[in-house]
């Protein structure tokens, strides 16, 4: 008996999700063939740690622009056409989860059994120097919507593969302008930075800069915490005792709540001027948690640093965010809305030249190389990697929280032309620091 | 039949002839997602080994690291890209690694066996991701493998690489077929029901153990050079728990009964994975379970039993 119903109920769920799977087929196949279609693959983390920071968010942007732009007239010049050049824009969302290796098999599914037109994607570093190889080899056109690290194309030289926003070297460098051009006191500085590539590589940045403009600066203890860790009471213990004057971290997500949250009852934000080289997307989490006067980076001119700049592609974004989401957009939907303006202007630049046609790889890579558009964190250019690798403005400034609004505000920033803080074509990031940075050219 | 001695070099060839036939049919996706599965077999083959002389291993993964970064640093240093001469590589330092451990580890049982592999991998990740000067936790890409001398690009290398990957799964399995028949093997299931007997009869169970162990690292090292060569960027994750884990999921989906079916529950994972990671990107890791939920239910032996009817009868075991 016992067996009969175990067999009937699993015949009941086999035909109830083979019902289920064939009205997700319909649905899929029924959006498809209704007109012509530009196909994105959109990957970004939909589980795990890096999810509610950066994924979910750059999510959200992306369907958001993505809707905008299949309505039409929604955005001001040069973005007012519908979808990209005419055609619907369709979206396939994939979850980055799961470790490279397994983002190169969805990877060569999107291209291969999905046939999408375009892969746009990729928050993990370690994800960002995995595909790359994959995508030349099957010349399939992909953007790099987000990752950090300078590795991409100071090891590589790929075809069809671009990043359209910086890599992490600007993030840290700007802050040691900061920390000179402000007179803050940094006789000595201290680092709290997780322990996996971003982190290391963000502290050896920052080291680095500090040399170059801030040299007599001592360089105090630099902890290196494990990723997800979530309990900062002895990395705390070890900075207070330190009373260094800056404390340095690229802590990010979950990890960085946690030590805002730790460190704030513990007085270290008081003791030592705290430096967030990534720290934006947080605020709407915390809140009036996030102390005061604490300086904060946000990858590139977005979230809160980009709202006083302003403009019409800004506002417009800013607004259908707010309603559609209930927050203000931070550093990652910024992101997503940079790539994929990019990606626009080079569909719409290839259809240009070919006659209104749908571009293929080769067409849309031809486009994108040395491409420049507005986004809304500033006009961004691909000038490094031989036109592949873009470079954007930065800002940093300090937080103030704002009781008649009920807001956090960002104050008395500094913005940072794209070539003042990037390195120029054909030198490596960290070897052009420790140069004195050559050929910066600063407004 | 099942008893001549050519039974299993027949079926081998004939698995063969039908691997390298479908491969001439199934869309390249399809193609690399069987060869990344067979790579995966290979390893969770490795467990198998172990799980039918009552251990289960949670590190795997040490091995299949081993050969993917041993594949992929010979490959960036060395220039050496022939697939055959990484794979002996590969095997061959995690057979000399696995020698070692196998000292150490042959004397443990149970949960305790379990957790002192899963350390040892745990180990090598650490290692390999404080290494910056090897990429860190970002990992190092590796350029395409060729074959003896043959450098084929596009469909051709995907082809080529489930060809090769096939006939190393086709001889692997072939070879732990004839050894888990043989008398050493057999052993193996002896230790399962009772060790003390098993040495009362004159067996060493240790050394039966240590080279069942041994066995289970040259598969696991050969899966990494090909799932390294394949993917073509290695990282610390190959030796992390999780991915230890998921070889050994593909051995409880499997049972320890059928070869056949390791390589066969492999596949299948493989692609409810990437089916559901596509049409449910918000709950694909809720149908994965899901999925195993109900092959556990329904088949307590694993997909094995289906094979077999002499195995099925097993159930209450």
């Amino acid at each position: 008996m016992k067996i009969n119903y175990l067999r009937a109920g699993a015949r009941f769920k086999l035909t109830r999700s083979a019902g289920l799977f064939a009205l997700a087929a319909s649905i899929i196949s029924g959006t498809a063939a209704a007109e012509e279609t530009f196909k994105v693959g959109v990957v970004t983390f939909l589980s795990g740690g890096a999810a509610e920071s950066f994924g979910v968010p750059a999510m959200n942007g992306g369907k958001m622009l993505i809707k905008m732009l299949n309505e039409g007239g929604k955005l001001p010049a040069p973005y007012d056409q519908k979808g990209f050049g005419g055609l619907t824009i369709e979206a396939i969302e994939v979850d980055e989860a799961g470790g490279a290796t397994k983002q190169v098999q969805e990877f060569r599914n999107l291209v291969q059994r999905e046939e999408v037109d375009t892969v746009l994607g990729y928050v993990s570093s370690g994800d960002c120097l995995a595909i790359p190889p994959v995508a030349d080899e099957l010349k399939a056109f992909t953007i790099l919507y987000d990752c950090g690290t300078p590795r991409v194309f100071e090891e590589g030289e790929y075809e069809y593969v671009f990043r359209t926003a910086s890599h992490a070297a600007m993030d840290n460098i700007s802050l040691a302008k900061y920390l000179k051009s402000r007179g803050i006191k940094a006789d000595s500085y201290a680092g709290i930075n997780q322990d996996y590539a971003w982190g290391q590589d963000s502290w050896a940045d920052f080291s680095a800069a500090m040399e170059q403009y801030l040299p007599d600066a001592e360089q105090k203890t630099s902890l290196f915490p494990k990723i997800y860790a979530g309990q900062y009471g002895t990395e705390i213990s070890a900075l207070m005792r330190e009373r260094a004057d800056v404390v340095h971290s690229s802590l990010w997500g979950g990890d960085l709540q946690a030590l805002v949250l730790q460190a704030g009852p513990r007085g270290l934000f008081k003791k030592s001027q705290v430096v967030l080289a990534a720290g934006d997307h947080v605020i709407p989490q915390l809140g009036k948690k996030m102390p005061d006067g604490v300086i904060i980076g946000a990858r590139g001119v977005n979230g809160l640093a980009a709202k006083p700049n302003g403009g019409e592609l800004l506002e417009t974004l800013w607004a259908a965010y707010e309603e559609e989401y209930g927050t203000f957009p931070v550093q990652a939907p910024f992101r997503m809305w940079q790539a994929m303006l990019g990606l626009k202007m080079a569909v719409e630049k290839a259809m240009a030249e070919n006659g209104g046609k749908k571009p293929n790889d080769e067409e849309l890579a031809a486009a994108m190389t040395g491409l420049e558009w507005e986004a809304p964190s500033g006009t961004i250019r691909m000038t490094l990697g031989k036109g592949h690798q873009a470079i954007q403005p930065n800002a940093i400034g300090r937080t103030q929280w704002d009781a008649e609004k009920n807001a956090m505000t960002l104050v008395d920033i500094e913005y940072y032309s794209a070539e003042c803080v990037n390195p120029p074509d054909g030198i490596a990031a960290v070897e052009w620091i420790k140069q004195g940075l050559p050929g910066a050219v600063c407004e | 039949m099942t008893n001549s001695r050519f039974f299993v070099p027949v079926c081998c060839v004939l698995i063969f002839a039908v691997l390298v036939g479908i491969g001439f049919i199934i869309p390249q996706w399809a193609m690399f997602l069987a060869t990344m599965a067979l790579a995966k077999g290979l390893v969770a083959l490795g467990i198998v080994i172990l799980m039918r002389a009552g251990l289960v291993s949670f590190g795997q993964g040490l091995y299949f690291c081993i050969g993917a970064y041993v594949s992929g640093l010979m490959a960036n240093w060395t220039g050496i890209t022939d697939i055959v001469l990484l794979s002996i590589l590969g095997v061959l330092v995690s057979v000399i690694l696995a020698t070692i451990c196998a000292r150490l580890l042959s004397g443990y049982r149970g949960i305790f066996f379990a957790m002192l592999t899963l350390s040892l991998s745990m180990i090598l990740y650490g290692a390999l991701s404080k290494m910056s000067i090897i990429g860190g936790t970002d990992g190092l890409n590796v350029s395409a493998p060729t074959f003896l001398g043959y450098a084929p690009e596009g469909r051709a290398l995907g082809f080529s690489l489930y060809f090769y990957t096939c006939l190393v799964s086709v001889i692997a399995g072939g070879l732990i077929r004839v050894y888990f028949n043989s008398e050493r093997g057999l052993t193996a299931l002896a230790i399962r029901d009772n060790e003390l007997r098993v040495e009362y009869l004159g067996s060493s169970v240790k050394s039966a153990i240590s080279s069942g162990y041994i066995m289970a690292a040259a598969v696991g090292g050969l899966g990494g050079v090909i799932a390294g060569l394949a993917i073509g960027h290695v990282d610390p994750e190959y030796a992390y728990w999780t991915t230890s884990g998921e070889f050994v999921f593909v051995a409880i989906l499997s049972g320890f009964f059928s070869i056949t079916a390791v390589f066969a529950s492999s596949i299948v994972l493989e692609v409810v994975r990437s089916f559901s990671n596509l049409y449910f990107p918000n709950t694909w890791q809720l149908v994965l379970g899901v999925f195993l939920l109900i092959v556990i239910l329904l088949l307590p032996n694993g997909l094995g039993s289906l094979f077999s009817k002499r195995r099925r009868k097993g159930g209450s075991e």
